[in-house]
């Protein structure tokens, strides 16, 4: 028999406010129908509980029967047996209670302080509970997927989401990108902020690709072509996959900061030394440090400046070889005529969200390089306008999204203090600028970092360490562990946190069909019409 | 009224009866009932045989120059009168205006009470719960109980119209009973089967 919302599954046998709930399954429902993820709601004596199926299992109710179970010939004994000597249990872990006292109707969902009575009713969910629970579409909520196995929408709250950094987790092909593209939709249409993305892997500008399809997906720019700007550190390659680009980022090597450079120390195999030698170099050589240190060649020149600043020959050259790798770096040069950060803002002030891509540059060093100078830059101007914001002349600046793949990079242990992204991280939004992380290793991303993400949306992750500095601190997180295992590899996550009034398993929308596209540029055009209505009315 | 007997012994929990008629019997595990006043007494029967009237006086083969039974009968008449068909009732409920109890009556029924074989409606009625089933396992009784409980349930499953349904259902009362049980249980499900 296939399950209806509303059926009743079953009954409560024991439970605890720790541990979740038992329920007995009625012999009318098959165990085969149910998964785990669903949603299910108990009907307590004096409130409704919404929960969450994190396990199912079959019990007998004497250990004879798995000795000699009945002949499988014998479909009498087994009908018999079916349900009473032999029955399924779910394993429910309430999360919210809906309805019921007056406080609670009035305050919509509460988390749960206690369990559900004795032989409490448990059914599926409904829509109407789903939509009680999760809210509706409307001007800030928008519809990122269905709840595993439900047609329910399930809306995100983007206005809430964008309050705090986020992170979207999964190991290599889950489905990251698909999602973060899909976020980024959603802030764009249903909340203020606005979006920087450093692309790595050129998949938000204009196209994606499609694993297992012709061709690639559309991305932002191609959907919202007046929402979105396409910036390039690469114009020829961009250029090659036809990708209309608004700005060649042109950096010069008077807007690289020790701090910049000691940020690679890794990746460029430098000692701590040379790291040192750079923060004395910009004191002695100003604005035009890399230049300078790269030109000097004469032995008797270096010989004095290292003695004047007391540093190592060594050093020196470790730090040399460093430059000089990214010196190669052709979008690099001497002096750039134009700002990228300045246009970078320019489009941010007009509300355009702007995606960088990286083209042919796809190593981590470009990519930390880059997205760290330009971020640290960017957020430093926005810690300037809330300021002056604060002091009451102007309105703060909106918010500002700051989209990064490969977080662990930027966001370890051992860096995370240096890098802006750590100081994003930690200091929330005081600056109206938050983080989207994306990385395959959460395990790796500072414990103290992770934990400040408000909202994370995981895909399937397999290694234990992963994922347990995922679920690290959530409620629930042994039950939610199976639940995360059991998504599939590909387009099915688990989300939790901040923005979610509690953890759902689901299926994120499809992206690449022509229908997808309809449908998410259409979502908007009735509220775009009504603004172009009222703009020409003032005209 | 289908009459079948008249009760010659009544308790609480059993009644012995008499038939009209020599051999015509009850089927065992089949469902009878009394009126009595303001109740009709619902039973099981859990026992029958036919013996001499007179205690102590045992019927001697009568047979050996006859060609069959019937002849055995013909030839003396008076073996009719000498010899007395009696069933056992367990007593399994009662109903009382048109509600039916599982459950032993307030009062035995009478002796000369008649005793009838139920009505399909009558069975049907009687058994929409099986708690009665406890009061059979719970008996100390001369056959089997398994026996009796597979025998009953067979019996009452013939009213309904749909037998597997019937008998799924009390297999299903009969694993509660049994939990813990497993091997009593399947020795009655075995029964059960048809
Ligand atoms: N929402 C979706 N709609 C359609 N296809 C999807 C969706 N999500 C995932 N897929 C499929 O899964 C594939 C991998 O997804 P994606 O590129 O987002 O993975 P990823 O986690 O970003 O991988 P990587 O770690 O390698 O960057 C896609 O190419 C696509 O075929
Ligand atoms: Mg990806």
């Amino acid at each position: 028999m296939e399950t209806q919302p509303n059926q009743n599954l079953g009954i409560v046998v024991t439970g605890s406010v720790e541990k979740g709930t038992e329920v007995r399954l009625d012999s009318s429902a098959s165990v085969e129908d149910m998964v785990v993820g669903r949603y299910v709601t108990i009907e307590g004596k004096k409130r409704r509980f919404f929960g969450m199926v994190t396990d199912i299992s079959l019990g007998v109710t004497d250990e004879q029967i798995t000795i000699s179970p009945p002949d499988t010939s014998d479909t009498f004994t087994a009908e018999i047996l079916e349900g009473t000597a032999t029955y399924g249990t779910l394993h429910v872990l309430p999360m919210l209670t809906i309805g019921g006292e007056v406080t609670t109707i009035n305050e919509g969902p509460q988390p749960v302080k206690t369990v559900p009575s004795h032989f409490s009713r448990v059914k599926l969910a409904s829509e109407a509970d789903m939509e009680t629970v999760f809210g509706k579409e409307d001007n800030s909520r928008f519809f990122i997927g269905n709840p595993l196995d439900m047609e329910t929408k399930l809306c995100l709250n983007l206005e809430e989401l964008v309050k705090r950094s986020n992170g979207i987790f999964g190991k290599s092909g889950t489905g990251k990108t698909f999602l973060t593209r899909l976020l980024l939709i959603g802030m764009l249409q249903k909340s203020k902020a606005t979006n920087l993305i450093f692309d790595m892997h050129n998949e938000y500008g204009w196209a994606g690709s499609f694993e297992g399809g012709k061709g690639g997906v559309k991305a932002l720019k191609q959907l919202f072509p007046s929402r979105v700007a396409v910036f390039t550190l690469d114009e020829e390659n961009s250029r090659h996959r036809g990708v209309s680009t608004d700005f060649v980022v042109r950096i010069g090597y008077d807007e690289i900061e020790p701090e910049d450079i000691g940020l690679l120390r890794q990746t460029l195999n430098l000692t701590d030394q040379a790291v040192e030698a750079v923060y004395q170099l910009k004191r002695h050589f100003g604005k035009g440090w890399m230049q300078q240190t790269l030109d000097i060649s004469d032995a008797a020149d270096v010989e004095t400046l290292l003695q004047s600043m007391n540093i190592h020959e060594s050093s020196f050259a470790n730090l040399k070889r460093g430059l000089a790798t990214i010196r190669r770096l052709p979008f690099l040069v001497a002096h750039a005529q134009t700002n990228a950060v300045d246009n970078i803002l320019g489009y941010l002030d007009r509300g355009i969200n702007v995606v960088l891509e990286f083209g042919r540059h796809r190593d981590i060093t470009t990519y930390m390089l880059v997205a760290n100078m330009l971020a640290r830059r960017i957020y430093q101007r926005y810690q300037e306008k809330t300021e002056v914001a604060m002091a009451g002349k102007v309105t703060p600046p909106t918010p500002l999204v700051i989209t990064i793949e490969e977080a662990h990079k930027f966001l370890n242990h051992d860096i995370a203090n240096q890098t802006i992204f750590g100081e994003i991280a930690r200091e929330m939004r005081k600056y109206n600028v938050t983080l989207l992380v994306i990385d395959q290793r959460p395990s790796a991303i500072d414990e103290e970092i992770m934990s400040q993400l408000g909202t994370k949306i995981t895909c399937l992750l397999d290694n234990e360490r992963d994922i347990d500095s995922v679920l690290a601190g959530v409620s629930g997180k042994n039950d939610l562990k199976t639940v995360l295992a059991r998504l599939a590899p590909k387009q099915q996550a688990l989300i939790f946190g901040h923005a979610v009034p509690m953890p759902v398993a689901f299926r994120p929308r499809d992206w690449g069909t022509a229908k997808s596209y309809e449908e998410f540029t259409h979502e908007n055009s009735s509220e775009k019409k009504a603004e172009k209505d009222i703009k020409e009315l003032f005209e | 009224m289908n009459k079948i007997g008249e009760i010659v012994e009544s308790t609480s929990t059993e009644f012995t009866a008499e038939c009209y008629e020599l051999h015509e019997l009850p089927a065992l595990g089949s469902l009878v009932k009394v009126t009595a006043v303001e109740m009709e007494i619902f039973g099981i029967v859990c026992q029958s045989g036919t013996a001499g009237i007179e205690p102590g006086r045992h019927p001697v083969a009568r047979g050996k120059d006859e060609a069959s039974e019937e002849a055995v009968y013909q030839s003396s008449p008076q073996l009719m009168k000498l010899l007395r068909s009696e069933f056992q009732v367990l007593v399994v409920g009662h109903i009382i205006n048109g509600k039916t109890y599982q459950y032993l009556p307030s009062k035995p029924a009478h002796i000369h009470a008649f005793v009838q074989a139920c009505s399909p409606e009558d069975i049907k009625q009687f058994s929409q719960s099986f708690d009665f089933l406890n009061i059979m396992l719970n008996n100390r009784l001369q056959i089997p109980t398994e026996e009796l409980v597979a025998a009953g349930l067979r019996e009452m499953s013939k009213a309904h119209a749909d037998p597997h349904a019937f008998l799924i259902a009390a297999g299903k009362s009969l694993t509660v009973i049994f939990s813990g049980d497993y091997h009593r249980l399947k020795t009655i499900l075995a029964r059960l089967k048809q």
